[in-house]
Formats: structure tokens, C-alpha cells, sequence
């Protein structure tokens, strides 16, 4: 059960909010290749260690929020709002 | 008056003889004092034989003092509720109790499942796997499952109340014996917020089951002085008969708490989710069995909860005792049962001698101490009644020496203390094996938990006074609490730790079996077998074996098993590894995990602003997600089915009302709404008109049809989007990702207002009559009012928007009020209506309708697999110049396949065959059908006088005409291929 630290809300647990999957997943224009698209589609990098993703904030603020979380510890390591850029950050 | 029961020690315990209990076990009469465990009481009354074993029905007697008990396993019954596989070492004994063992027949003393026992080497590890197969499981399984299984469903559980409660605290102390004690002490002088729990119901731990001093004094007193100190401040919460039963991410642990399961008029438990800034883990060590022939006779007990009962329940389990070990610890069992008075006939001791001071004390006490030596088996029927013993080799390995046989009615066993790592492990932390005390240790830990006492490998009393203080010293100062260096755990003179040698298993193997799982009578022979066929894995042979999967969840079983893994696979116990630990530490009610959601609360009904109306009208409800919505208002002694063909044709011919309550409503404003929904919509949203309204479809990003409805737009910057009732949530939340994630530079904001608003349509030839009855500022008449458009204005008093638009078919005018105004808006429309023959329209005759029209329904016409050019929108897709959602998706080869599944209705051949939903349009293909579609949608029309049903159907589009076979419950029958529109094809009804 995390303890995610809302920028709006401030700390609140897991239950509140909702799991959106990977951040910074672009998205091509109409014109990208199959390829491309069907990357965009279904591939994400399910990384060992630092994962950055949002989540919504859906029985508080109802805000969506980044974070960047060790997928091994699921330390939190960062909370930051959405149309930030990624964080720069090693896994501990 | 009865006399006092017989293994009962005149004095001494902490039991209050001035109180008795009487209670039943089995079906006999027997008394107890105030202080007494079940499994206390039974052991003073001489009660040896307390259950049955899952699988050979064996005798079983009380192994424990504690939560590892596998044997002791009781229904218990108080004020005519009962509670399934009680443990009796952690009941606590109340006055009217009625505990019946579990898993025998007739009776626990003589069981017929005892059969299985003598037969034993026809059920090896794994039997029912390998015969059970010819001809075929089922055959079997009845039986079987009625001889599996443990435990019978608790009686009066309605009576059972469940709470959940949430507690957050600075440091959480999870065990209150000495260590946790000393630690909650220590954080509660510094001034932490801090919870203490334990399993027991009373605080000490260990501290009340040992004869030890502190500082000169009994320990118990200092466990008084701790205990008055802890419950008189104001930052310290205590829960008793509580336990701790899984540790999550970030410091997230849940309790079962017990401490109100005893009430007379119906039991209370409580299910704790605590948060904690620190956790200090002080959860003890669990004493390990001893592994020889017959084992598991009743009357062999671990050494721990031999002088447990002696000590705190003054009761003296036997007559002459031998005490089995391989460490120092075991001594003082011996020495208690002799302090108490007891006959202790001999001290088998693995290692060739115990330390100075422990030989000492022996000698002094002239107690019979064999060194080098292990017990190979134990002898007896129903009890133990001797055992045999022998000198181990030099190296450990192989015995020596001839056969000694030593009478006793009570053998004490040790194989020494394994940490209770559980929590520890729970969180995903590691673990290392310990060579020296022959048990796995908390290792490395990555969350803020710190490990003291027992449970991290500290025994002497003295060692865990002082790192239990000092982890709540740390506790205390890591959340922010001033802390002075003051001395707190009492100074004791340091002892040795208790020189274990970690020998458990008996050399040289035996013919007789030999128990490693008490409960699911598990033996070192199953675990040989498993290695043998080459479940060498700890998982596997786990699995394989079922050892460790009784719902002791191999407490006393798990290290033994491990031990011999290493052994006969020529490996380490550290390469062998454990199982891993999972929550819960031990069994949980599911009542007290579901709490309060349960009945009406576990998942409330929404109902409908009419729903009084609808339920004096005779309306029959149907759940449709979470809304109770009128399926259709039978008339005297209507069907249905009935009911709703009247209604249909009440609409159809005249005027019908039909509550629209919990279709979807989301609010879009802002200068760039139509610019968002322009690229949510496969529809063109930019060029759509004020006060008209269009019909769109949502994709998700693969190009599939994740929902419909109309959208309107009530000013140039302001639109009303309408969703289908089951996605108004989900779409509302999805349009909200989009904004916040995707495009967040679009302004404008998303309000769900879904609830505000009640919908009542009004629908049929008369639904223009029925409304202009009606005070209003809107002009109903077709001029002014035309199909798809949408009007704001007061209507019948009420400020309304009236959307003209018709999903079955007529002439129909969708009344938008909000919600606390909706029942009075009915009734007064269906008064309005009544000379001209209004009809409530439930949701069947709606459903009836639209498939009548072909109107689609997403979620039964479409599935994960259906994009909007099956559906034939692709002239809008195409025509439409800018991105939407899954646009990119509808450009693949694949969305675009000729072989696709398309959206056509059908009807059937014969004017007598029905068409249902989920039926298979099928081809004979090499003899074998293939199924090419199905129908979606089925109905009989009221209408038209005949079956029709939508459906997909590949090709479908280039085969209207075609004939088609559909395949429902084994019968093929012939449909031809039609349009989707079988009612008022140029739509000039609902145009009217």
C-alpha cells in the first residue's frame, strides 16, 4: 500500500488514487508508420528499477500526477506534476 | 464442589483460582479458572487426546503454547455461535464454552478415518494425483472432497459484527514481550505516538511463561511496572489478542483483532490497517519439533510450552518427563517442571554437553542428563509411553551404541528457536540462514523496520532488554522525537546465547514414520519420495507434498523440511532456501476482511429520483450496473414479457414515458471544447451547430468502439456530451485523462453531472401533444423544434433542457430537470398523458424498440473487437480531415479487411423460429462448423409480428440477401441477412 505525496492534496495512501501506467509515452501524429504506432500502442519498458508513471488522484483532487517509483522496493523517489519532464534518476 | 482437575498445581500461575469456568469439551463437563487458555484447561483435566489429523486421522495431543499449534484445533461454540479451528493454545477460556475437535468421526477418542492410518503406505505424498485418474477425476472427486478439508462453516454468524478500523502512529511495535516491551517503553518515554500489539491477551510474552528475575525482582514485576507505565500514557495504544498478519509497501500492516470474539450475544472483530512511520518487528521465535519415529504421539510437546503451562497455568502436564534437545534453552524446562515439583526422568542432549552453568544446575537438581544423545522413537498408542534412545556418532551422522528405553508420559522437545521472520520476509526483504543457530535471520531491509529480540536471533534476556530499548530510542528519534540518552533497560548481567546445535532430524533414517507436518500429516518419507521423483525445488516439494500448507502454515514444519531437503539433495539450507511468506500470518475471517461491505452495503444500490413512482407502479427492477431500473411495469396478471409489448405499442401508437435517469451527462465548457471533443469523437464536433445535437462514437486509441450517444452543443462554447448509462463514469474519468495528459493546453473543464439531472423521455405519435399541455417557453412544434437539436427554457415551472432526439424510433423528446424535481415532472406527465393512453416504458420495451430501429448498443452489438467500419461509419471516418482517438488504428491493413465482422440484422426463415442473442451463424467447414459471427441482439417485434436480431457477421455488409445458418443449442436453423433497420426505415417517425 503506497503513500503517494499528492503536489495538490499533500500525503495520502494508495486507495485514493488510480494506477495510469508509463509517463512520457508520446503520442505520433496520424501519419507514423504501423510500426511506430503499434509501439505507441502496446510497448512500454517495464523497467527493472526507476519507473516513472501517473496516477490519478481520483478520491482527492482528481488530478493526475507523475511520479517515479523503484519497481523493486516501490520506493517513491520523486512526485511531479503532469507536463514536467522526466526526472533524471538512478535507481538506489 | 468439585475438586480441582488433576494436573493442576496448587499454586503458582497467573490463573485466578477463585473463579472457575465450567465448559464443555467433546461432549464432557469440565472446569477451569479465569486466566486459563482451552488448551490449558483441557491439559489440567487430563485431556490428552484433542483432535484428529487431516489425513491418517492419528490421535493428536497439544504440541504448543501458542499460534504454531497444528494439532489443537477446536469449533467453538459460545451463546450458540461458533467460531471453525479455533486454536485452543490462544482461546482464551470463558465461562458456557463448548469446544467440539475438528476432523473426527464418530469421536475424537476413536475415530473410523483412523482406517486410512493403518493402511498409510497405500496414501504417499501425492497419491490422489497418480490414481485417481481412470477413468476420469470426477469420478473420485465427490468423495474425496468430502474426506478432505478441515473445519465446518461458523454457525450464527449473523450475529458476527465486523469493523474495520485505520490507525496511523509514529512507531509500531508489532509483539510485546520483552523486546517490544522495551521498545514501546523506550519510544513511549521519548514521546512517539506509538501502538503495541500482541497476539496474546495479555501484555509479557515470553515474560509470563518463564521463571526469570529482573534486577533481583520475578520479571513479572517489572513486567507489572511496564505494563502500568505503558497503559497510563497518553501516546500509547495497546491492542491485545490482536495479530499482526501482513506487512505491505511503505510501513502498511493489518491486524485481526480478537479481543471482543468471546462476547455473549454475537462476537466482535476488528480488522486494523495501520500506518506507521517506523516499525519496530519484536515478534518472538517459534520452537521447533524434534524429528523421530512416532513423533507425533500425544503427550510430545515442545520443551517451551511444557514450562509455558507449568508456569503460567500451574499446570503439570506429566508424571515423569524427559525433555529432548539440542540446546541450553531446554534445560530450564527440566528445571521448571523439578522447581515445580515434577518427576523429570532423564535430559537427551544432542550435543555431547550443555554449557557450565546448565550442567551445574543438573547436576545440583541430581537430574539424569544423557549427552551425545537423541530419542530415535517414541513409544505408545494413544499417548506416549517411553522412548527410545541412542549415542549419536562423532560426527553426528549415525548412531552408536545400543538401545536405551526410558519410561515417561511427557517428552519435552527442543530443536531450538526459529526467528518468526514472516513480516519480515512479507515486505520483500531478504533473508540469510544462520549456520550457528541452524535458522534463517531478518537480513537486509529496505523499508523503516527494525528487528529485535527473538526474532532476530537475541535470546538472553539481557540482549533484548537493551536492543529493544534502543530500537524505540531509534524509532522514537527517526520520527522526530526529542531523545534523551537516559539509561531505560534495566542492567542485567550478560548471558550466553544457548548453544545450539542445529540437529533436528534423527540419523540414520527409521523404519517407522517420522512427522514433519502435524496437521497435514506430512513424514520425512514424503519428503524422500519428492526427491526421489525430482522435487528437489523447496517449492516443489512444498506443493508436492503439502508440507507447510496447512493452515499452521508449517510453523513447526517448514525449517524440518528445509533441513532435510539440504540433506538429501546434497545441499545447503541456504541454497535450499525458504517458501515464501505470505499475509496472512494467520487464518483471517473473511468476515473481518469485508468489515461493513456486506448485504445492501456491499455494493450500494443507486436508485432512481422516481424510484418511489416506479415501485408503487408495479415496476419489476433489474439491476443494470450499479442503478435498480424498472425492466417493465406489468399490468394484473402480466408476463414479461407481456408487459413489455404493450408497452412497446403503447409507444409506438400513442405515448409512452420512459425514466432515462442514469444516462451519462458531461459537461464540456470552455473556448476550445469543440476543439477536444473534435478529437474524442469519430464525428466532426467542430461544425456541429448551437442548440443541435449529433450522434458520435468514442474509440480508445486502438481504433475499437468503447462508446456512443449524442453530444449537443447549447452555446458556441458550451456542449452537454451524453454517454451511455453504464460509461458514464468511465467515460467522464477517460475524457478527463485525456485533457489533463494529452492536451492540458486546451481550455476548457469537464464536469460529470450525470446525478444533477433526471431524464424523463417522452415518446410516440402524442409526445409533442403531451409536452405543448405543458406552461413552457419552448416551442415543441417540427418547424422550431426539429429532429437532433436540444432547447434550454423553463418547463411545467421546472428550468429544463429538452433534447429532440430518439433512440426507439418515434417521435421523442428527452426532458432533462434536475434530479430532486424528477418524480413530480412524472407524475405530472403521466397525468398529462392519460387521455391519450400514456404508458411507462421499462427498459425491455425500450430495448425491444431499439433493436427494432437497429440502433446500436455498445457492449452488446460490439466487443473488444469491433471498430466503427464495422458498423458502417466509414464514410464518416473518411470524410473527417482532423485526428481523433484511434484514428491511426482504422489506417492498419487488418481494420480495414474485407474479412472483418460487420453489424447486419437478420431475420429468420421459417416465420416460427425465434433468433437469440449469442447464437453462432456457422459454415460447414471439412465436416466441422466454423463460426463466421453471431447475433448480438435478438427479439420478437410486437411491431412487425416477427423474430429479428442484429448481429456481426464476416463479409457481412457485401452479403445482405444471403442466407446464413445459425447454430443455438444444437440446432441449425436458416436466417437470411438483412439491414439493421427493420422499423420505419426513412425514419419519417421520429422526423415527424
Amino acid at each position: 500500500m503506497l503513500q503517494i505525496a499528492c503536489p495538490w492534496c499533500g500525503v495520502r495512501d494508495e486507495e485514493e488514487f488510480r494506477f495510469g501506467g508509463e509517463s512520457h509515452v508520446s503520442r505520433p501524429p496520424t501519419d507514423a508508420t504501423d510500426v511506430l504506432w503499434a509501439d505507441y500502442l502496446f510497448n512500454r519498458t517495464n523497467p527493472r528499477g526507476v519507473h516513472c508513471e501517473r496516477w490519478l488522484h481520483s478520491y482527492g483532487c482528481g488530478r493526475w500526477l507523475n511520479l517515479a517509483r523503484d519497481t523493486v522496493t516501490h520506493e517513491i523517489l520523486c512526485v511531479y506534476r503532469m507536463g514536467e519532464p522526466k526526472p533524471q534518476l538512478e535507481r538506489s | 464442589m468439585t475438586a480441582g482437575p488433576e494436573f493442576r498445581l496448587a499454586t503458582g500461575g497467573c490463573i485466578d483460582r477463585s473463579r472457575l469456568l465450567r465448559f464443555t469439551c467433546n461432549g464432557r463437563s469440565l472446569i477451569g479458572y479465569e486466566g486459563d487458555t482451552l488448551a490449558s484447561a483441557l491439559l489440567a483435566n487430563g485431556v490428552r487426546i484433542v483432535g484428529r489429523s487431516l489425513k491418517f486421522h492419528r490421535p493428536r495431543g497439544v504440541l504448543s503454547a501458542g499460534v504454531e499449534e497444528p494439532n489443537a484445533l477446536f469449533r467453538v461454540e459460545i451463546d450458540g455461535a461458533s467460531r471453525p479451528l479455533v486454536r485452543a493454545t490462544l482461546q482464551p477460556l470463558v465461562g458456557q464454552l463448548t469446544a467440539t475437535s475438528e476432523n473426527c468421526f464418530p469421536s475424537v477418542e476413536f475415530d473410523l478415518g483412523r482406517i486410512i492410518d493403518f493402511t498409510h503406505r497405500l496414501w504417499p505424498a501425492g497419491f490422489y494425483n497418480k490414481t485417481f485418474k481412470w477413468p476420469r477425476w470426477s469420478a473420485y472427486e465427490g468423495l474425496i472432497r468430502r474426506a478432505a478439508g478441515l473445519g465446518r462453516l461458523p454457525q450464527g454468524g449473523e450475529r458476527a459484527r465486523y469493523y474495520h478500523h485505520n490507525l496511523h502512529c509514529d512507531v509500531l511495535v508489532c509483539g510485546a514481550g520483552a523486546a517490544g516491551l522495551s521498545a514501546a517503553l523506550a519510544a513511549c518515554r521519548a514521546g512517539a505516538n506509538v501502538v503495541l500489539i500482541d497476539q496474546d491477551r495479555r501484555l509479557g510474552g515470553g515474560l509470563l511463561a518463564e521463571r526469570l528475575t529482573i534486577e533481583g525482582a520475578p520479571a513479572t514485576k517489572w513486567l507489572e511496572r511496564t505494563e502500568a507505565e505503558l497503559r497510563r500514557a497518553r501516546n500509547v495504544y495497546i491492542l491485545l489478542r490482536t495479530t499482526v498478519t501482513g506487512y505491505y509497501d511503505h510501513n502498511v500492516l493489518t491486524a485481526h483483532d480478537e479481543s471482543h470474539a468471546d462476547l455473549v450475544g454475537g462476537s466482535v472483530e476488528r480488522w486494523w490497517k495501520l500506518r506507521a512511520r517506523e516499525v519496530v518487528l519484536a515478534t518472538g521465535a517459534i520452537e521447533q519439533p524434534l524429528v523421530f519415529a512416532n513423533n507425533d504421539l500425544p503427550g510430545i510437546m515442545l520443551a517451551g510450552a511444557v514450562r509455558h503451562y507449568v508456569n503460567r497455568y500451574a499446570v503439570m502436564l506429566g508424571r515423569a518427563v524427559v525433555v529432548a534437545t539440542n540446546n541450553d534453552d531446554a534445560y530450564r524446562t527440566a528445571f521448571d517442571v523439578h522447581e515445580a515439583g515434577g518427576h523429570v526422568a532423564a535430559i537427551i542432549d544432542a550435543r555431547p554437553q550443555p554449557s557450565d552453568a546448565v550442567a551445574a544446575e543438573a547436576r545440583a537438581r541430581d537430574l539424569a542428563l544423557f549427552g551425545s544423545s537423541v530419542v530415535t522413537r517414541a513409544r505408545g498408542g494413544s499417548a506416549v509411553r517411553g522412548v527410545s534412545v541412542r549415542m549419536l556418532s562423532a560426527d553426528g551422522k549415525g548412531l552408536v551404541g545400543p538401545e536405551r528405553r526410558i519410561d515417561c508420559d511427557l517428552l519435552a522437545m527442543s530443536g531450538g528457536w526459529n526467528p518468526a521472520i514472516h513480516l519480515f520476509s512479507q515486505a520483500g526483504r531478504s533473508l540469510r540462514y544462520d549456520e550457528q543457530i541452524g535458522a534463517f535471520m531478518p537480513a537486509r531491509c529496505q523499508q523503516r523496520v527494525q528487528v529485535v529480540g527473538g526474532v532476530n536471533g537475541e535470546f538472553p534476556l539481557a540482549k533484548i532488554l537493551v536492543s529493544g530499548a534502543a530500537s524505540g530510542l531509534e524509532a522514537a528519534r527517526r520520527t522526530g522525537n526529542a531523545v534523551h540518552s537516559v539509561p531505560i533497560a534495566p542492567a542485567l548481567a550478560p548471558a550466553a546465547d544457548y548453544g545450539i546445535r542445529p540437529l533436528r532430524l534423527t540419523p540414520g533414517g527409521a523404519n517407522e514414520r517420522q512427522w514433519l507436518d502435524f496437521l497435514h500429516d506430512v513424514t520425512t518419507a514424503d519428503v524422500e519420495l519428492a526427491v526421489r521423483e525430482n522435487y528437489v525445488s523447496v517449492e516443489h516439494a512444498k506443493r508436492y507434498t503439502t508440507a507447510g500448507m496447512a493452515i499452521d502454515q508449517g510453523k513447526t514444519t517448514n525449517l524440518n523440511v528445509m533441513t532435510l531437503l539440504a540433506e538429501l539433495t546434497g545441499r545447503t539450507v541456504s541454497d535450499v532456501g525458504t517458501t515464501t511468506f505470505r499475509p496472512p500470518f494467520t487464518p483471517v475471517t473473511i468476515g473481518a476482511i469485508s468489515g461493513g461491505a456486506t448485504g445492501q452495503f456491499f455494493a450500494p444500490a443507486r436508485l432512481l429520483p422516481a424510484h418511489a413512482w416506479h415501485v408503487s407502479h408495479g415496476a419489476r427492477f433489474d439491476d443494470y450496473g450499479a442503478w435498480k431500473r424498472p425492466a417493465c411495469y406489468p399490468r394484473g396478471g402480466e408476463t414479461r414479457d407481456q408487459a413489455a409489448h404493450r408497452e412497446v405499442l403503447a409507444a409506438r401508437s400513442g405515448v409512452g414515458l420512459f425514466d432515462g435517469s442514469p444516462l451519462g451527462k458531461i459537461e464540456v465548457k470552455g473556448p476550445d471544447a469543440a476543439e477536444f471533443l473534435n478529437r474524442i469523437y469519430v464525428n466532426n464536433a467542430v461544425t456541429l451547430q448551437s442548440g443541435r445535437v449529433r450522434y458520435g462514437l468514442m474509440l480508445n486509441e486502438n481504433g475499437i468502439v468503447i462508446d456512443d450517444g449524442v453530444f449537443a452543443r447549447l452555446s458556441p462554447e458550451h456542449f452537454l456530451v451524453n454517454t451511455t448509462s453504464a460509461g458514464a463514469d468511465r467515460i467522464a474519468s477517460w475524457l478527463d485523462e485525456w485533457h489533463q495528459c494529452e492536451w492540458p493546453d486546451l481550455r476548457l473543464v469537464l464536469v460529470p453531472v450525470t446525478t444533477q439531472w433526471a431524464v424523463v423521455a417522452v415518446v410516440g405519435p402524442h409526445a409533442r401533444e403531451v409536452l405543448e399541455r405543458f406552461p413552457s417557453d419552448i416551442d415543441f412544434s417540427a418547424e422550431r423544434f426539429p429532429h437532433m437539436s436540444v432547447r434550454t427554457g423553463h418547463f411545467a415551472g421546472v428550468s429544463a433542457r429538452i433534447k429532440r432526439v430518439s433512440f426507439c424510433g418515434e417521435l421523442s423528446f428527452e426532458v432533462s430537470v434536475p434530479a430532486d424535481r424528477a418524480e413530480a415532472l412524472w407524475i405530472q406527465l403521466m397525468n398529462a398523458g392519460e387521455s391519450l393512453g400514456v404508458a411507462a416504458v421499462g427498459i425491455e420495451a425500450w430495448m425491444v424498440m431499439r433493436t427494432e430501429k437497429g440502433f446500436l448498443h455498445v457492449g452488446t452489438d460490439t466487443d473488444g473487437t469491433t471498430n466503427p467500419l464495422d458498423l458502417g461509419f466509414g464514410p464518416i471516418v473518411d470524410k473527417k480531415q482532423d485526428d481523433f482517438v484511434g484514428r491511426r488504428s482504422l489506417m492498419r491493413a487488418y481494420d480495414r479487411a474485407d474479412s472483418r465482422r460487420q453489424f447486419v440484422g437478420f431475420e429468420p426463415m421459417n416465420a416460427a423460429d425465434r433468433l437469440a442473442a449469442g447464437a453462432h451463424l456457422v459454415t460447414v467447414k471439412d465436416v466441422k462448423l466454423r463460426s463466421e459471427g453471431f447475433i448480438t441482439s435478438a427479439c420478437f417485434s410486437p411491431t412487425l409480428g416477427k423474430s429479428i436480431g442484429l448481429g456481426l457477421l464476416e463479409r457481412g455488409f457485401a452479403r445482405r440477401g444471403e442466407t446464413v445458418s445459425v447454430f443455438d443449442e444444437g440446432c441449425t436453423r436458416p436466417a437470411r441477412v438483412v439491414g439493421t433497420t427493420f422499423y420505419d426505415p426513412t425514419g419519417e417517425r421520429m422526423h415527424g
